[in-house]
């Protein structure tokens, strides 16, 4: 479902004396459906550079990256929104929605986009702030507003309202409380039973050998600093 | 599919100054694109040449018109731009008052555009101004004022009301949330977000907000001196720039 192969990536910093850092190189690996995988490596090592590059949201110079039969890498922007839309899900670190939107309006929106009727994504979107415990009298109010667990969580419902056949976790469950985090791995584990593959970073390392199938080492792909 | 606008090569001098140079994109249905850049940068030029205000020295703008496909709008006969502009464009001044008639209530805004494609019954001309001031959260018992007694923020939807109401499928703004206070700009946001959505809109927005670009663009377009300098999905561009300029840009930022 998705497979990377020779993938490599610089950062140039025009600005900063045109410094260009080398992050990563010569990654290939792929996921199957139904199977997780985490990526692995110390802080700074290129685990969230990587998932973004899959994501797309970071440029990658050369080498292929597919999701389902799409190559982003040589995509247009128009394939990857609707990449996006249909087959990848990505639940980033951090919540980032239009101020003064409620919540169940922020849960329900993937499905919307999808042309799900306002009714049904609604129920959807209830459905799951339910599950993760986002008590009933907030749900009409933004997240802007809410604790950074609670914003967490709503970012989770957010991510699973649409069932993506390839998913990216970034640390899905910090700053989680036990309760929450069951929740959040069951619903990772439901999410391998429909077949979805994913990618994680989770440095909860209970959490990563209970829905994690094998590890990736990142920094083996981190080229050498030259003394 | 189509591209719902392709523009070609559009260049725009201002005798020896460069207004904008060789911009070409395609824009398909249901996309919103922001163009940023700093001021001077050639943005609004490129704006204005695209919606027909300014002619440009040189390119294409084609447009798939529902009867006969793609056409140059740069090339039609005055008429057919002008209907063009009543039907399915729309543009989006960023002060509302070169967008509004002041001197006609809020419902006679919105309705005179209803009028201009040919509608006559005055209930329902009414009732569908009412309608879309409702929509842009602006209370029906206003709807026989004048927008001079209007705030801003108000001006600016009622504009939006005005220039949406028969239903275009391309929309040029500029800078439309640019001199809102920002909760103003918030309820603007949300409101053009779920118009877009419902209504299959395309937009075209000209901002210097990266912010305002990152919540409603999926597309964007970096220009300096005239020229596009980068261009690519909307957080591909704010997370990873690749040109000088808009990692110059992007480090700009103040953070909140």
């Amino acid at each position: 479902m998705i497979e990377l192969k020779d993938v490599s990536k610089t950062f140039t910093l025009h600005n900063q004396g045109s410094a260009v850092i080398e992050v990563i190189s010569d990654v290939s690996f792929t996921v199957v459906p139904g199977e997780c995988v985490a990526l692995t490596g110390a802080s700074g090592a290129g685990k969230s550079t990587l998932m973004r590059m899959i994501y797309g949201n970071y440029l990658t110079q050369s080498g292929s990256i597919r999701i389902g039969d799409v190559d982003l890498v040589q995509s247009e922007p128009r394939d990857v929104i609707g990449l996006r839309r249909e087959v990848l899900g990505y639940v980033s670190q951090f919540l980032r929605v239009v101020p003064r939107v409620p919540t169940v309006d922020v849960v329900a929106d993937p499905l919307r986009a999808l042309g799900v009727p306002v009714d049904a994504a609604q129920a959807r979107a209830r459905d799951l702030l339910t599950q993760l415990n986002i008590p009933e009298r907030l749900w009409s109010l933004s997240p802007t507003t809410f604790s950074g667990g609670e914003q967490q969580r709503v970012n989770i419902a957010r991510g699973f309202a649409h069932a993506y056949p390839a998913m990216l976790l970034d640390e899905p469950t910090a700053s989680l409380d036990a309760t929450n985090r069951e929740i959040v791995l069951s619903l990772i584990e439901e999410a391998k039973a429909r077949g979805a593959a994913i990618i994680g970073i989770f440095h909860d390392e209970a959490a990563r050998a209970r829905v994690c199938d094998r590890e990736i080492d990142v920094s083996r792909f981190t080229p050498k600093v030259a003394a | 599919m189509t591209p719902l606008l392709s523009v070609k090569g559009v260049t725009k001098h201002y005798g020896p100054h460069i207004g904008c140079e060789d911009v070409s994109f395609n824009l398909y249905p249901g996309e919103v694109m922001g163009i940023v850049g700093e001021s001077g940068s050639g943005k609004s030029t490129l704006l204005n040449c695209m919606a027909g205000h300014l002619p440009p020295d040189a390119g294409q703008v084609i447009f798939d018109t529902r009867g006969d496909g793609p056409r140059d709008t740069l090339t039609m006969s005055e008429p057919e731009r002008r209907m063009l502009g009543r039907t399915d464009w729309a543009f989006v001044h960023q002060h509302a008052r070169d967008g509004l008639r002041m001197g006609v209530s809020a419902g006679g805004n919105v309705g005179e555009r209803l009028m201009a494609v040919g509608q006559r019954h005055y209930g329902d001309i009414r009732t569908q101004a009412t309608d879309w001031l409702e929509r842009v959260e602006i209370d029906c018992d206003r709807v026989d004022d004048r927008p001079t007694t209007f705030s801003g923020g108000m001006q600016q939807r009622l504009q939006i009301a005005r220039n949406l109401v028969t239903g275009p499928r391309l929309v040029f703004m500029d800078e439309p949330t640019g001199g809102l206070d920002v909760s103003v700009q918030a309820r603007l946001l949300d409101l053009l977000r779920g118009l877009v959505r419902d209504m299959g809109l395309s937009a075209i927005i000209v901002t210097h907000d990266l912010a305002v670009v990152r919540l409603l663009a999926d597309r964007l377009m970096v220009m300096k001196s005239g020229r596009v300098v980068e261009a690519g999905l909307t957080d591909q561009v704010l997370d990873d720039p690749q040109h000088a300029y808009s990692q110059l840009l992007v480090s700009s930022v103040l953070q909140v």
